[in-house]
């Protein structure tokens, strides 16, 4: 999110959990990501700071693990069961939310503000 | 006056005790302040000149006294030389050219004779082995068939190549006068006769005693000295030139007066073989050596001990010498230590006006040059043929436009203090070499601006018979890591030191030509 010194800074914060899907021998969580240090920060449609290089939801499939999870296209990742997703290379977030033996991810997003519900808004200065 | 200004100096000038000093002393430091100033600019008037160099390395030999500075300055009359006496140069004159014609030169011719004695007798021996049983049993010697005959032409043309070979290899003038033995050569010498010798032994005990008749065997017997010669002939090569063409050290050269280093790789030398080396690269490579240049930092020097003087108050002590002279040097020490130098001040503005001033004589003296050659314009053929007005060759040409930069040049040489290297003679010479082959005024003025290697000046700066080499170990022993030996000349030293190149391991990669591929760094998506 895009951080202007001295001003305050909104974001919306909100904790999804989404329960993986069972396709025929995959799991699957019904999204993709885009993002990561290895990648060129300055084709991300979906931050607003363009050098941001963290994980970002490029596609939500519909019907999908994600989608009934409440995750929204255009959400930043930045936990994915306690793990840091902010700096990590594209392959390692993959790794990350494709583990074989976890059933669920809890994934912590940052969403832009116009697509946030509005009860779990939070608002902090820096 | 001289005792009061030592105190002062300890006094004043100590930077740590200052401040509590100087309550106390107030009124000497009145009193002092005049003293000050006298011991500040006193001048190193003292008599502790050092000796005058001798000129020839070793004065008790001659037996002269050292001459001091000051000499003829107290004396009310210097007499000239009478026919019947003879002045230094003169006696220095003489040893020098009695060392050079006696010493040497004998070691030198006796080693000469000692080879050309022992290539005689090896180039005779096979045609004595094939002439003797011609001369002692001719009628007893089987008939020389065709074979034999055909071994008559493989000596004669294996001699020749011998002849070329130990020509090419070992008639060569000389080059330098080693102050040992060279070993390897010592060696062949040695396996040379003993080969020769024990040949002779052979011959002399089954053919000449027994009078063999097979002239045959006695021709092929000949033939394999002659082989064995050769071959020997191959040891000498790759013993004395081949081994030590791969670079094994790596030495590091530094002259002692101004700390020019230059490093140079070396086979697997004796140490004065390489000493040789060095010395060769020596006349190419370091600029020349210039006293007048390290006068600056000698006055320096002078300065900081004039300014201090230690007296001794108990009276003289000879058991404790040493002691004293200890606890002098740490008192001096101390005081320099303590002193407030203000000597790095004037050396940083000493050194910007030397600069600045050589700068502007240089633009003078490059304008002066350029326009002096513009004066003279090469003639052609044809023109020549007529012959206007004064036709003048590269020497008188130089003549005349030297006058207009003499001038300024020798102000240049002046300030940059090479004056000495460069004789009026040798600049005209110079200046008609250059005009007579084209080159531009700033092509002429190169050998003037800066200081080129020795090679460039006459042959009286090689100072090349005067060099002695100082080593710990034998001069005749390798080189091996961490060797370091001297090689004096009588105003400097180069110091040597010696390293082993290291053993390189390299190791391969192979990258398939086909492997360079790209990717544009896109954003990549993955689904999860």
């Amino acid at each position: 999110m895009s951080f202007i010194p001295g001003q305050p800074v909104t974001a919306v914060v909100q904790r999804i959990e989404i329960r993986k899907l069972r396709q025929g021998e995959h799991l699957i969580l019904g999204f993709s990501i885009g993002g990561g240090i290895d990648q060129d920060p300055g084709q991300n449609p979906f931050s607003e700071d363009k050098s941001d290089k963290g994980i970002y939801v490029t596609r939500v499939t519909p019907e999908g693990p994600a989608e009934v999870a409440g995750l929204m296209m255009g959400d930043k990742v930045m936990q994915v069961n306690g793990w840091d997703m902010t700096m990590v290379t594209h392959d390692q977030a993959r790794k990350r939310l494709t583990k074989k033996n976890e059933d669920v991810v809890r994934l912590l997003v940052a969403s832009l503000l116009c697509n946030a519900s509005p009860f779990v808004q939070t608002e902090f200065a820096i | 006056m001289d005792t009061e200004s030592t105190y002062s100096g300890y006094s004043y000038y100590s930077g740590r005790s200052r401040g509590s000093h100087r309550h106390g002393e107030r009124s000497r430091d009145h009193h002092k302040s005049r003293s000050k100033d006298g011991s500040r600019s006193e001048k190193s008037v003292t008599i502790n000149a050092p000796p005058a160099e001798p000129l020839l390395g070793d004065s008790s030999v001659l037996g002269e006294e050292v001459q001091d500075d000051n000499w003829g300055e107290t004396t009310t009359a210097v007499t000239g030389t009478s026919e019947h006496s003879l002045s230094q140069e003169d006696i220095v004159r003489i040893t020098k050219d009695l060392e050079d014609s006696v010493g040497l030169d004998c070691r030198r011719y006796f080693s000469l004779t000692l080879a050309v004695v022992l290539g005689l007798l090896v180039f005779l021996t096979p045609l004595a082995f094939l002439a003797l049983p011609h001369l002692l049993w001719p009628d007893k010697l089987l008939v020389c068939g065709t074979a034999c005959e055909g071994l008559f032409i493989s000596v004669a043309f294996k001699l020749l190549i011998l002849l070329l070979a130990v020509w090419a290899l070992f008639f060569r003038a000389p080059r330098a006068g080693l102050p040992r033995v060279f070993v390897f050569r010592a060696l062949l010498a040695v396996l040379v006769l003993l080969f020769v010798v024990s040949y002779w032994l052979f011959y002399g005990v089954r053919i000449l005693d027994s009078q063999d008749e097979n002239y045959q065997g006695i021709v092929q017997y000949a033939v394999s000295l002659v082989d064995a010669l050769l071959f020997i002939h191959y040891l000498a090569i790759v013993l004395l030139e081949l081994r030590q063409l791969q670079p094994a050290f790596s030495v590091c050269v530094t002259r002692s007066t101004d700390g020019e280093t230059r490093h140079y790789n070396l086979g697997q030398l004796s140490i004065q073989r390489a000493a040789l080396a060095i010395m060769e690269n020596y006349y190419r490579d370091f600029s020349v050596h210039n006293p007048a240049l390290l006068t600056a930092s000698k006055s320096r020097a002078a300065k900081h001990l004039a300014g201090l003087k230690v007296y001794n108050v108990d009276g003289p002590e000879n058991n404790a010498a040493t002691g004293l002279a200890h606890s002098q040097s740490r008192a001096m020490i101390a005081a320099a230590a303590r002193r407030r130098d203000t000597s790095h001040n004037e050396l940083y503005y000493e050194e910007a006006e030397h600069e600045r001033r050589v700068r502007k004589r240089k633009a003078r003296l490059v304008v002066a040059v350029e326009e002096a050659f513009t004066h003279i314009k090469r003639m052609q053929e044809e023109e020549q043929k007529k012959a206007s007005g004064d036709v003048m060759d590269p020497r008188e040409a130089a003549q005349a436009i030297f006058p207009s930069m003499a001038r300024s040049l020798q102000k240049y040489l002046r300030t940059t203090r090479q004056q000495h290297c460069h004789s009026m003679e040798s600049i005209q010479q110079h200046l008609a070499f250059c005009i007579t082959n084209n080159m531009t005024p700033k092509a002429f003025l190169e050998s003037y601006l800066t200081p080129g290697p020795t090679l460039q000046y006459g042959r009286e700066r090689w100072l090349a018979r005067q060099w002695t080499l100082v080593s710990e170990v034998s001069v005749t022993s390798g080189l091996k890591e961490g060797a370091i030996f001297l090689l004096k000349c009588i105003d400097f030293s180069l110091v040597v030191t010696a390293k082993r190149i290291p053993y390189i391991q390299l190791s391969e990669e192979f990258i398939d030509p086909k492997s360079h591929k790209f990717v544009l760094r896109l954003q990549s998506e993955t689904s999860v």
